[in-house]
């Protein structure tokens, strides 16, 4: 029987109603009284020196209250790099300053090099036209491509930079020879070169900023579309701005989608800032699509040869990887974190494989930056896996589930340790496998196939088993690594006077439910009805330091402070209730919202105690301080490793190439549940997104720099069409081991594990069609590429 | 945008008049020309509106033919002539989103030519005329390029006239971003012979196939196509398609219509 309420039931989604009512309060939904409006001139040239911005006439013209150039922030700190990765060599990285606008250089499209600020948005919008015209920017050649850009030394997006590396990494390099040697000696090696195609992250609502500046006070705010408001102020204050941080409040309101592009501090946050401060007015940015397309972090975009070293019969001896890792122009904030640490540490999958190696260049380019996107750096790492092991399979003529089931870790294993690193706490990857090929009913597969080649299409199985490691931590461990952040998070339940409580949570919802999914949970652990219970999120004048949400990381890391927050105030209420009750505190009991003398009848409800907390008359006023309020941050002992396995049939038209993604199943292992429908939904999310990438989404840049996909034109977003209805399973749970709650996290595996499984079934469609001669497409796997792939015999 | 004057007659000589003015232009359903005027690529310095002029919208017969105002939009034609034509009412119902169809009309869809637009390829496949506010010119004689008509400035479609066929059916490839066609094919038999026209694919816009059109004048058959095939030479290419497999795209979406006619 589901629960209607509390931890495991499908309770709808509170701030959907406001949400699907109109009446979300985002960003730009913001109006302030002498606001003014902020317009950004950016680069059209892909690489070029700036030899003048005249703004005489901008200046002049009409509304026009300040402009801003790269010369106005040249003195004020970089947009930093949050983790230091050092090279094979034991060099650190190379770390060019990102400026707040550029100077000097413009190096991608888009790159922002001054911002007018005016009455009005038309006013702004003729402005930067105009000063756009009085500038003149020499244009250099464009560097796009990663190999020619590491190859020539005589162009350089960093001129200190010689040739374009940002860093040369290998893990683990103390391996490295060992896995060579496998390589040598092993009966049977398949390799497979792919791209892990680049993605625009497409949040609904673009990015908008607002800064406000009080002169009476000298306090700052900044309004933004931030996943993390506390990660935001820290670059700014810390880093950017020098602001101290108690001079400065950031609030992401309601964010409509960030899917990492929202992670990060981006130099439009600083101009609006500065601006506020020297207009003494509220200053306001919110990005066309247009810029968006061009200026938001973009995803994934590597360049891969993997290898896997194996025995006859399918057993896996090695794994060694070289990976082009795209960064961009310049360094965002988690770019260096994401082809590395969040990359390679994932690249033993659920797999006992003994040996592994990952190399990983990453290469400046005069492309937009390229940061962490739902996933990070595991998409890639699965992506790169899923496909050699089916290559694999083809190869050697070996069944691919016999072959995952073979090199499998067994649950006896756990904790097991990875050659990469990791250290697995619990999963049984065979159940998840089990229960993958249940829901899709293989012994009717050839049936299905026979009736969809009566059709005239060609239908194809593909799989993925997928791992992953979610909330990321602990902070000491990720401190020797390179991060130059902790990755807790922090949460502050307050109870009221009247027994109501607030939760102000580190963690940032912007679309993911966590003010429904964290009520369920206070509310379930201390025996109030949900709906008194408040979640507050994305105001650093309200909030703890927490570290917002990315990574998956919200419910296992902040949902486990709360946790413990919680913990705080049931052990507090004893005692209250203890000094009320007359009892000792060890015979007080907590269930169901109510403090209990074991044993007896006698019992103080929650609402009482909290209320004595805040009316101590008949109070432990000398032993205990009043008030109910507690918080607790969180530092996790290790990842989390939610897996699965995916199963995805497709048709193939093999008169145009289109691929249609007719049937997709999960089986997914997140550790405990706590609301069925939300896992669901970020399933559904997740796999839309894999599919987008996998079917439909293109980021190209021509060889001279320009995005020649940056418009909805031409940049294929999965639609209603594109997706099957999804077939999803939960129901295998190994519990996380090291967090209060058990749980995992799923906001990134469907994006993780769903690309493969869409790619080898598209392969396993084509074999099946008598198209054997295809062994890989690259993705998008887009109708014109299927085609030509056909045709190559 | 940029700024700009409007005007919004209800007469079609009011709207000629102001389509002389300097820097005016007409402003059908605007579903290509609002876009590019939000990003500041186009600026004229007056729209006319020809959305107020009831004698350009609606649908009617004449005779065999069927008459189609030029500001009708696609929901219109889609919902009303689904008995009198219905692979044209078809064609109409799958252009763009409920939004698009409910702005977009016939007249500015064929004025602009969009090389991937779909009416091009139903005027040009029904042979059909394009009626103006001066004169008829016949759909073979308007369509003369990649965005280029017949059409002399001022000039305002003010309805189409298409004979109704036998049987007829288009098929489209639709391109995955933006759902115009990649490539595109409207196949209509009459009884003097078949007309087969391609939108998407040419880079001098919609074209008719005349060996297509001669095997099925011949036999109106999918087979009768069988080792017919387009040169890849003057096929368009992008992110999306190369030449090559547009031409191939010619042929199978031909071989579709052919067997969805009716």
């Amino acid at each position: 029987m589901p629960k209607d309420g509390g931890i495991g039931a499908s309770t709808k989604r509170r701030e959907d109603i406001r949400f699907l009512t109109g009446r979300g309060v985002y960003t730009d939904d913001l109006n302030l009284h002498g606001q003014t409006f902020a317009v950004f001139c950016r680069s059209t040239v892909a690489h070029g020196k700036i030899v003048s911005i005249n703004t005489a006439a901008t200046e002049a013209m009409p509304g026009v209250l300040a402009v801003f150039t790269g010369q106005d922030f040249k003195d004020v700190g970089g947009n930093p790099a949050g983790w230091l990765i050092n090279s094979r060599d034991g060099t650190p990285m190379r770390e060019p300053k990102r400026p707040v606008l550029a100077h000097g250089k413009v190096r991608h499209v888009g790159d922002a090099y001054a911002a007018v600020i005016a009455e009005t948005y038309a006013q702004a919008k003729d402005a930067a036209e105009q000063l756009a015209a009085d500038t003149v920017i020499d244009e250099l050649p464009a560097i796009v491509d990663m190999k020619a850009a590491v190859a020539d030394p005589s162009n350089r997006v960093h001129d200190e930079i010689p040739d374009n590396l940002c860093f040369d990494w290998g893990w683990i390099e103390d391996n490295r020879a060992a896995v060579d040697e496998v390589f040598k000696t092993a009966p049977h090696v398949t390799t497979l070169e792919l791209v892990n195609n680049r993605l625009v992250p497409n949040a609904m609502e673009p990015r908008a900023s607002i800064g406000e500046y009080f002169p009476g006070t000298g306090d700052y705010k900044l309004t933004t579309t931030s996943q993390n408001p506390h990660l935001t102020r820290l670059l700014i204050a810390a880093f950017v701005m020098g602001i101290p941080e108690n001079k400065l409040q950031v609030v992401a309101p309601d964010v409509g989608g960030g899917f990492g592009s929202k992670i990060y501090h981006y130099g439009e946050e600083a101009v609006v800032l500065a601006a506020a401060k020297k207009l003494k007015r509220p200053v306001r940015w919110t990005a066309e699509r247009s810029e968006s397309f061009l200026s938001d972090a973009h995803g994934r975009d590597h360049v891969t040869k993997i290898e896997l070293a194996c025995e006859k019969d399918g057993t896996f001896l090695a794994f060694r990887t070289e990976t082009l890792a795209n960064v961009g122009a310049y360094l965002s904030n988690f770019s260096t974190a994401t082809p590395t640490f969040l990359h390679g540490t994932l690249m033993a999958g659920p797999y006992k494989v003994p040996k592994v190696y990952v190399n990983v260049k990453t290469v400046f380019t005069n492309t937009a930056p390229v940061d962490a996107y739902r996933g990070a750096g595991r998409p890639e790492a699965t992506f790169s896996l899923e496909r050699v092991i089916d290559k694999m399979c083809r190869e050697l003529g070996l069944d691919q589930f016999e072959v995952r089931r073979k090199n499998f870790i067994t649950p006896d294993m756990y904790p097991y340790t990875t050659p990469v690193g990791l250290v697995y706490d619990t999963g049984n990857y065979h159940a998840t496998l089990d229960k993958a090929l249940e829901m899709t009913d293989l012994a009717g597969f050839e049936a299905r196939a026979a009736e969809a080649k009566a059709r005239g299409k060609l239908r194809g199985l593909g799989l993925s088993t997928w791992i992953e490691a979610c909330g990321i931590a602990p902070s000491n461990l990720v401190g020797v690594l390179g991060s130059r952040v902790g990755l807790y998070d922090a949460a502050t339940v307050r109870v009221n006077a009247t027994g109501n409580i607030s939760v102000m949570t580190g963690a940032h919802s912007h679309g993911q439910g966590h003010e429904t999914v964290f009520a369920q949970i206070v509310a379930e652990k201390l025996g109030v009805d949900a709906t008194s219970v408040e979640i507050v999120h994305g105001d650093t004048a309200k909030i703890p330091f927490g570290m917002g949400s990315y990574g998956s990381r919200s419910l296992a890391v902040c949902g486990s402070a709360i946790d413990r927050a919680m913990g705080k105030i049931i052990a507090k209420g004893k005692k209250i209730a203890a000094h009320m009750l007359e009892a000792a505190e060890g015979d007080i009991e907590f269930k169901d919202g109510t403090f209990s003398v074991a044993g007896t009848d006698k019992a103080k409800t929650f609402g009482e105690i909290a209320f004595s907390a805040y009316v101590p008359h008949n109070y432990p006023l000398e032993t205990l301080e009043p008030g109910l309020e507690e918080t607790a941050f969180y530092d996790p002992g290790n990842f989390t490793y939610p897996a699965g396995a995916y199963l995805c049939e497709v048709e193939v038209d093999p008169d145009t190439g289109k691929v249609q993604v007719v049937a997709f199943h999960c089986a997914d292992d997140f550790g405990n549940i706590m609301n069925p429908m939300i896992v669901e939904g970020q399933v559904h999310g997740g796999v839309g997104q894999g599919i987008g990438q996998a079917l439909c989404e293109n980021t190209t840049y021509d060889e001279n720099g320009q995005l020649t996909s940056a418009s909805f034109m031409d940049y294929a977003m999965p639609r209603a069409d594109d997706v099957p209805f999804y077939n999803v399973d939960y129901s295998c749970q190994t519990p996380c081991t090291h967090n209060p709650l058990g749980v995992k996290g799923c906001g990134e595996a469907g994006a993780i594990g769903s690309p493969p499984a869409v790619v080898n079934a598209v392969i396993d469609a084509l074999h099946r069609g008598g198209y054997d001669h295809v062994t890989h497409i690259d993705m998008p796997v887009s109708p014109a590429r299927v085609w030509a792939a056909m045709q190559k015999h | 945008m940029y700024n700009f004057d409007f005007v919004k007659p209800s007469t079609l000589d009011e709207a000629v008049a102001a389509l002389g003015g300097e820097d005016a232009q007409p402003l059908s359903g605007g579903q290509t020309l609002l876009p590019s005027m939000k990003q500041r690529l186009n600026a004229p310095g007056v729209l006319v509106s020809l959305t107020g002029i009831a004698a350009l919208k609606g649908v009617s017969m004449e005779g065999r033919l069927l008459v189609i105002g030029g500001a009708t939009p696609h929901a219109v034609v889609a919902a009303e002539v689904a008995s009198a034509y219905p692979a044209l009412a078809a064609l109409a119902g799958g252009i763009g989103d409920p939004a698009v169809r409910n702005r977009g009309t016939i007249g500015g869809s064929l004025a602009n030519n969009d090389p991937s637009a779909c009416y091009p390829s139903a005027a040009l496949g029904s042979g059909a005329t394009i009626v103006t506010n001066n004169r008829e010119i016949a759909a073979d004689d308007f369509f003369t390029g990649m965005f280029e008509t017949a059409l002399e400035p001022g000039e305002i479609i003010t309805a189409v006239k298409f004979p109704v066929p036998e049987k007829a059916a288009y098929a489209k490839f639709q391109q995955p971003a933006s759902r115009f066609a990649l490539t595109g094919a409207y196949v209509a038999k009459y009884g003097d012979g078949v007309r087969v026209a391609i939108t998407g694919a040419s880079e001098g816009g919609v074209f008719r196939w005349t060996e297509a059109e001669e095997a099925l004048s011949r036999s109106f058959t999918a087979e009768a196509l069988n080792g017919l095939s387009l040169p890849e030479d003057g096929m368009m290419g992008d992110l999306h398609g190369t030449p090559a497999y547009r031409a191939h795209l010619c042929a199978v979406m031909t071989r579709r219509a052919v067997t969805a006619a009716r």
